[in-house]
C-alpha cells in the first residue's frame, strides 16, 4: 500500500468525520447534501465541542442519510421524527449537543408538527435542513417547499400548493437563530453551523441545495452545477432580513443572511426555573444549565 | 457528586439494581390501575416519560408529571402520540428508563415507533389502557381488542412482549416487570391494561426498595474500538452503550449489520430479522406467565386475561357450584404466548371458553394452539362493558359433559 | 473500485518548483463522481476536468497549474464525495496548515 503513504500529514478535515468505509455515500453526482457535510464538518472542527458529545440525528430521505456517513454519534430514526427523537436524548441528557440534519420532506412536512413545537418551546436543537425542493429518495414529488410552477412526478403540470417559507416559519414558531444559505455558499455555511453549534436554543439553518437528478432534470435546470450558479447568481444577502419577505419563487431570487439572532429561555431552564420556584426545596434537582439555589 | 451529576445520574438509572428509595413509595395504598402503574414505573427506575393526553390513560401521566421532579423524573407532554413514542426512544439512548402512555387512538399513532423500537433494539415501555374501537369509540368505557394490535401493529415481522393486568397490585408489579423485561430482551414491552383495571382503586403494597428486583440496563465493557452495536451475546442480545460515552455508534431503522451500518439485501435481512424474532421465541419459556385456578381436575378451561379474568373467576366458580370441574388459565404475560400450556391442557380439557372484550383476537390463539382437539367457544364483548358472569357460564354449561343433569 | 481504491494524485512537481508552490491539492480519484464543482468554482481556476476515466467511470479534476494553486482548499470544501481537497505550503515547500481547520487534529477526549 505505497500509495497510501502519500496521504499528506495534514488529511481532508473531513476524513476524521466521516466513515470512510462507507464512502461512496448514496448522493448522485451534483447533489449538494455532501458539500454541506463538508461544511459540517469544519464548523465541528473550529468548535472544539467534545466530539463524545456531539450527536447528530436524521430522520428519512436523502439528507437523512447524513447520521449514517457521520463518525459521531448518530442516529437514523423514522420519517419526520427526527426532532421528537432528538429532544428525547437532548431534555434526557442537556451535555450533549444535538444535532438534527434533514431534509425539507421530512422535517416540514411529515415533521413539520414536530418542528414548530421543538421551535415553540425552545428546545435545544441544532435543525439543518437541506432543501432541494423535493423528495429525493421516492423519486422526485413534490414537497411543502416546491415553488409554485415547479414540476415534480406528483405535479407533472406545475406546482399549484403555496410553499413554505421555511425561515418565516421557524422565526413565527419561535426560533432564536435563523438563517438560510445555500450550498454554493460553503465559508458562510461553515461560519453559520459554527454559530449555531456556540448558541443555546432552537436554531434552525436552512441549506438550499440542487437536485440535479430529479428536481433539476424535471424543470430543466441543466446539471448540478448549472444550479449551483444558479444559487450564486440569484442569491441576495441580507442579514438580518424580514423573513416574511423571503420566500422563494420558482428560480427566482433567493435572500440569503442570518435573519434572527435573540436570546430566550431554553425549554430545561423554562422547566427548571419553575420547579424550583414551585417546589423549593422538594424539587429533586435538574441537569440543565440553570440550577436552582 | 454535585447535585447536577446526581440527578443526571439518576435519570439515568446509572446504578440501580435495586429499586431507588426515592421513586417507591414504600407501604399500603389505595390506588386506581392508573396510579399504580404510575408507581410501578417510579420504583422500577424509570425516570422519563413523555405523553399525550388520552382517556382512559391520563391519569398515570398526569401521576408521573406531580411525582417526577421530587425524584429526579421529567415529564414531557409533547405534541401528539408519535413524538412521544419517539422522544422515549431518544430518552432511552441518552441513557433513561422510559415510557409512554397511551389508548387505542394513540396507540395507533405509535405503531411506527413500535418497529424502530424493535429493529433498533431500543428497550421501553408503552402502557395502552384499552377504551373500546375501532376509532374514537368508546373513549370512557372499557376494550381489549388491541391485543392483535399489539402482537402486529407495527409492519415487517417481529416479537414483542406484552402484559395484562388483572388489579392494581398488577398494574403496580406488571410495570417493574415490563421495565426489567425490556432491558434484558431489549425489545418494546406493552403493559395491555383496559379501563376498568386502569380506574379501579383497590389495595396496592408497595415493598421496601431493598426488595423490588430492577434489571439495569447491560452497557458493553468493550472499549469503542472493539464494540459492535448489533453483535449479540448467546442469547441474541447486544450490549448497549448510552450517547455521550463515546461510542461513536450508528443507529437506524433500517436492515442493518452488527456494525450497525445499512445493510439492505437479503443476507443481512436474515440475520438480524431471524436474530430480532428468536431472541424471544427462543425464551418463550422463560417470558411465559399464567395463573392457574381449579384446572387440576378441569374439563372446562377458561381462558381469560385483564379485567375479563376477574369476571370468568366468578364464573368458574359458579360452575363449580353446580358440580362442573371447570377453572380457569389466566395468560400474565399474553405476548408471547402460553402455548405449550395450552397444548397440555387440550389432553385433558373438554372444550375451552375464551372470554374477552373484543370479537374474538386470543381466541384465535388458543384454536391455533388447541389445534382442533376440543372445541374452542369464544364469549365475545364488543367492548363498552365487562361480561355478566352468566354469559360465561352459560358457555361453560353448554360444554360440560354434566349439563343434562344439572338443566 | 480498482487496485488502488484510495489512490492519491499529488500535485505535479512538487519538489522542484516548491518555492514557487503556495499550496498542494490532493485527489481521491475514485471518489469523484465528477460534478465539476471544484473546477468551477476553484478562485485560481487551476483545476481542469481530466481525460481519463476513474472506477466510477466519471472523469476526476487535474491539476493543470501546479504553480497556480494557493491552498485555499475550496475545492475540499465544495467537493460533495469528499474526492478532493488542498492545503498550504510553508515557504519551504513544506506542507502547512490546511485553511478549513487548523492541523486536522480532531478533539474526541472526554
Amino acid at each position: 500500500m505505497s500509495v497510501l503513504a502519500e496521504v499528506p500529514l495534514a488529511p481532508n478535515p473531513v476524513e476524521a468525520f466521516i466513515r470512510s468505509e462507507r464512502i461512496p455515500h448514496v448522493w448522485c453526482p451534483g447533489c449538494g447534501i455532501g458539500t454541506t457535510v463538508n461544511c459540517f464538518s469544519r464548523a465541528l472542527l473550529q468548535s472544539r465541542l467534545n466530539l463524545e458529545r456531539v450527536v447528530v440525528v436524521s430522520g428519512i430521505g436523502c439528507t437523512g442519510r447524513v447520521a449514517g456517513y457521520l463518525q459521531l454519534t448518530s442516529f437514523h430514526t423514522t420519517h419526520g421524527r427526527a426532532i421528537p427523537f432528538a429532544t428525547g436524548l437532548k431534555v434526557a441528557n442537556p451535555e450533549l449537543t444535538v444535532v438534527v440534519y434533514s431534509g425539507d420532506g421530512d422535517l416540514v412536512s411529515i415533521g413539520g408538527n414536530h418542528f414548530i413545537h421543538a421551535a415553540r418551546r425552545n428546545q435545544d436543537l441544532k435543525v439543518i435542513c437541506v432543501n432541494n425542493f423535493t423528495y429525493g429518495m421516492t423519486g422526485g414529488q413534490v414537497t411543502p417547499t416546491t415553488p409554485l410552477s415547479a414540476i415534480s412526478s406528483t405535479t407533472p403540470y406545475g406546482c399549484f400548493e403555496e410553499p413554505f417559507n421555511l425561515p418565516f416559519l421557524a422565526e413565527s414558531a419561535g426560533a432564536t437563530y435563523v438563517a438560510r444559505w445555500t450550498s454554493y455558499h460553503v465559508r458562510q455555511l461553515t461560519h453559520a453551523m459554527g454559530e449555531m453549534l456556540r448558541k443555546k436554543g432552537f436554531s434552525f439553518l436552512e441549506i438550499i441545495s440542487g437536485c440535479p437528478t430529479l428536481y433539476g432534470r424535471r424543470n430543466r435546470l441543466g446539471d448540478g452545477l448549472d444550479e449551483m450558479k444558479y444559487f450564486k447568481d440569484k442569491s441576495v444577502v441580507q442579514h438580518g432580513a424580514n423573513t416574511k419577505e423571503a420566500g422563494i419563487g420558482f428560480q427566482g431570487p433567493i435572500v440569503v443572511g442570518k435573519f434572527v439572532d435573540i436570546e430566550r429561555p431554553v425549554f430545561l431552564e423554562q422547566m427548571n426555573q419553575q420547579l424550583a420556584r414551585t417546589l423549593d426545596a422538594q424539587y429533586a434537582g435538574c441537569v440543565g444549565d440553570y440550577v436552582p439555589s | 457528586m454535585d447535585s447536577k451529576a446526581k440527578v443526571l445520574a439518576v435519570r439515568q438509572g446509572r446504578y440501580c439494581v435495586q429499586a431507588d428509595p426515592a421513586g417507591v413509595l414504600t407501604g399500603t395504598h389505595f390506588l386506581d390501575g392508573d396510579q399504580a402503574c404510575c408507581e410501578g414505573a417510579l420504583a422500577a427506575g424509570c425516570r422519563f416519560a413523555a405523553g399525550y393526553p388520552i382517556t382512559p390513560s391520563t391519569e398515570i401521566v398526569e401521576r408521573f408529571a406531580q411525582r417526577a421532579p421530587l425524584v429526579g423524573g421529567i415529564f414531557l407532554q409533547m405534541e401528539d402520540e408519535l413524538a412521544s413514542s419517539i422522544a422515549i426512544a431518544g430518552a432511552v439512548w441518552a441513557g433513561a428508563k422510559a415510557f409512554t402512555v397511551t389508548s387505542g387512538p394513540g396507540f395507533s399513532l405509535m405503531m411506527e415507533h413500535i418497529g424502530f423500537a424493535v429493529m433498533t433494539e431500543t428497550p421501553l415501555v408503552i402502557v395502552d389502557v384499552q377504551r373500546g374501537g375501532p376509532s374514537t369509540g368508546l373513549p370512557t368505557l372499557p376494550g381489549q381488542a388491541d391485543m392483535m394490535q399489539a402482537r402486529w401493529g407495527s409492519h415487517g415481522d417481529y416479537e414483542i412482549i406484552a402484559l395484562s393486568p388483572n388489579s392494581p397490585q398488577e398494574c403496580f408489579d406488571l410495570t417493574i416487570d415490563a421495565f426489567n423485561l425490556a432491558e434484558q430482551y431489549r425489545v418494546p414491552v406493552f403493559l395491555m391494561m383496559d379501563e376498568c383495571v386502569g380506574h379501579m382503586t383497590e389495595k396496592v403494597v408497595i415493598p421496601p426498595p431493598g426488595e423490588i428486583e430492577i434489571v439495569p440496563r447491560r452497557y458493553t465493557s468493550l472499549p469503542p474500538s472493539q464494540y459492535l452495536p448489533y453483535r449479540a451475546d448467546a442469547h441474541g442480545v447486544p450490549e448497549m452503550v448510552r450517547a455521550g460515552d463515546g461510542y461513536p455508534i450508528h443507529i437506524t431503522g433500517l436492515t442493518h449489520d452488527e456494525r450497525g451500518y445499512p445493510a439492505t439485501n437479503y443476507q443481512a435481512q436474515e440475520q438480524l430479522v431471524r436474530r430480532l424474532i428468536n431472541k424471544i421465541r427462543q425464551h418463550t419459556d422463560e417470558i411465559v406467565r399464567y395463573e392457574e385456578t381449579t384446572l387440576d381436575d378441569a374439563e372446562i378451561v377458561v381462558v381469560a386475561y385483564g379485567i375479563t379474568a376477574r369476571v370468568a373467576m366468578q364464573a368458574v366458580q359458579m360452575a363449580r357450584e353446580r358440580g362442573i370441574a371447570a377453572g380457569l388459565l389466566r395468560p400474565i404475560v399474553v405476548w408471547p404466548f402460553l402455548e405449550k400450556r395450552l397444548r397440555e391442557l387440550a389432553n385433558q380439557a373438554r372444550a375451552f371458553v375464551v372470554a374477552e372484550i373484543n370479537c374474538g383476537q386470543i381466541v384465535q390463539e388458543v384454536e391455533r394452539a388447541v389445534s382442533g382437539r376440543a372445541p374452542v367457544v369464544l364469549v365475545p364483548g364488543a367492548g363498552g362493558a365487562v361480561h355478566h358472569p352468566e354469559e360465561i357460564l352459560e358457555a361453560i354449561l353448554t360444554h360440560a359433559s354434566t349439563r343434562e343433569v344439572l338443566r | 473500485m480498482t487496485d488502488e481504491p484510495n489512490q492519491m494524485s499529488k500535485g505535479t512537481g512538487v519538489a522542484e518548483k516548491a518555492k514557487r508552490i503556495r499550496g498542494i491539492v490532493y485527489i481521491n480519484l475514485n471518489r469523484c463522481k465528477g460534478c465539476g464543482f471544484c473546477i468551477a468554482f476553484c478562485p485560481p481556476g487551476v483545476l481542469v476536468f481530466s481525460e481519463q476515466f476513474n472506477a466510477q467511470g466519471y472523469h476526476p479534476p487535474r491539476l493543470a497549474d501546479a504553480e497556480g494553486c494557493t491552498g485555499c482548499d475550496l475545492c475540499g470544501l465544495y467537493c460533495p464525495d469528499f474526492a478532493i481537497y488542498a492545503v498550504m505550503t510553508h515557504k519551504n515547500g513544506q506542507q502547512g496548515k490546511s485553511p478549513g481547520g487548523s492541523t486536522g487534529e480532531v478533539l474526541r477526549a472526554s
